[in-house]
């Protein structure tokens, strides 16, 4: 445990920076923000108590941080655009297409996958909190669990994908997924022209996770 | 509660902003304090339902002004110190962000989450769902209204749906219910629909005829609109 004296005198009125307040761009010998040094005393005071085991805390990141992410729903979009079987039990039963492949579980245990197609776009937001279907996407990026989302994504869908360089035609329908309960929503994309000779494995590296949460399309020449 | 949390529908907070190649975590703490959440939760002393109510806790003001793994914070400290697994003093010497000194002789108690439970523990299906007999009070393509209520407790019927009418587009089957669950008042299993709200109905004339939203609302949140 570093020495924190430097807290002492601190007038403890919250001056909470939000993002990222220890930046690795961030010195090092910068004083511990009022966040960081909470995070650590309740590690240490659960700790103590024999509450936590700090390893199984390091396996929970160790996790999100490299094995379960986005490249897993890539691979339920690739194989959806090359097997026609497949795509139709997906879009009946997520669920259990899904665990079939070993991706479902925490935030992920109901899911239903959304088409978009050239007359529809699906989008998913959760205004309440930021549920966010982890088995297949990982942890969410900080613009999803972010005000300007949560309050614009239900009232202007087509001024938030703007601002993810798509622009929509207007007889295109938008439909907006708010996801109140607990079911857990992954887009399946449209596959973008003049992809016929790819592998499923090329398509897949072509899919992004905002194309999966629906403010972006997939492109061809790679992630935006 | 109409907290700040609720934010469907608001104006002003700017454009969205992602940020290229964006690392899952932006800082040790986060890693600290999201590893901490979910391993707490695997004691089981509160449901998931709780732990929104909690993190809904927070004075609105503060909510917008913090980061999502902050809003994670105030609700465990909040969920630890109700259930009695923290002091008044231990919680107080963590907000000052006092260090707890290792005794040396700490045993980690039969029950916690070790690495080894890890995998097993996050593909755990303890899904919300429930295989309760209960019969659906709507059917797919009936039209509903969202219930104009304002519980003051957790709830996830959005305000921006409230008094307006849509259509239920599909049965979901029967889920627990967050309000009650959240209360420690039982889980009143019941259905749950995707409600399809055109966008004119939710925003008025000058939102897209063409454009929906969907959201997924429990039996007790809906009423009959025909």
């Amino acid at each position: 445990m570093s020495e924190h004296d430097h807290h002492h005198d601190h007038d403890h009125d919250h001056h909470h920076h939000g993002h990222g307040p220890d930046d690795p761009a961030h010195p090092h010998n910068a004083p511990l923000t009022d966040v960081q040094l909470r995070v650590r005393a309740l590690e240490s005071l659960l700790t103590e108590k024999g509450l936590v085991d700090p390893a199984a805390l390091d396996a929970l990141v160790d996790t999100y941080e490299t094995k379960v992410g986005p490249r897993n729903g890539a691979q339920v979009v690739a194989k959806a655009w090359t097997d026609p079987a497949f795509k139709r039990r997906l879009l009946e039963d997520a669920t259990e297409v899904l665990a079939e492949l070993g991706f479902i579980g925490r935030q992920g245990e109901d899911m239903v996958v959304l088409e978009n197609t050239t007359s529809v776009h699906n989008m998913v937001v959760c205004t309440l909190c930021s549920c966010y279907p982890w088995p297949v996407l990982g942890l969410p990026p900080v613009w999803y669990k972010s005000a300007p989302y949560r309050s614009r994504a239900v009232i202007d869908p087509r001024g938030v994908l703007r601002d993810f360089g798509v622009t929509l035609p207007e007889d295109v329908e938008v439909r907006v997924w708010d996801s109140t309960a607990e079911l857990r929503y992954l887009v399946l994309p449209r596959r973008p022209e003049g992809t016929d000779g790819l592998t499923e494995e090329e398509l897949a590296a072509l899919v992004t996770r905002d194309a999966m949460i629906g403010t972006s399309v997939v492109r061809v020449g790679g992630p935006r | 509660m109409n907290g700040a949390h609720d934010l469907g529908g608001m104006h002003g907070f700017g454009p969205v902003v992602a940020e290229p190649n964006e690392p899952v975590f932006h800082a040790e703490w986060e890693r600290r304090a999201f590893g901490l959440t979910l391993a707490m939760g695997a004691w089981r002393r509160w449901n998931l339902d709780m732990s929104r109510s909690a993190r809904e806790q927070m004075a609105p003001a503060e909510y917008l002004g913090t980061s999502y793994y902050e809003h994670w914070m105030f609700g465990l400290e909040r969920l630890l110190s109700e259930k009695g697994l923290v002091s008044p003093e231990e919680l107080a010497r963590v907000q000052r962000g006092e260090p707890t000194m290792f005794s040396g002789s700490v045993q980690v108690q039969e029950g916690a989450l070790r690495p080894e439970g890890v995998p097993r523990m996050l593909q755990n299906r303890l899904a919300a769902r429930r295989d309760n007999p209960v019969a659906p009070k709507f059917r797919v393509g009936e039209a509903v209204r969202a219930r104009n209520i304002h519980p003051i407790g957790h709830t996830r019927v959005p305000r921006y749906v409230r008094g307006h009418r849509g259509v239920v587009a599909i049965d979901h089957g029967v889920f627990v219910f967050p309000d009650t669950h959240a209360a420690g008042e039982g889980t009143k299993p019941q259905h749950v629909y995707s409600v399809r709200f055109a966008a004119q109905e939710l925003w008025g004339p000058g939102a897209s005829a063409r454009d929906s939203v969907y959201v997924d609302l429990w039996d007790d949140y809906l009423e009959a609109a025909p």
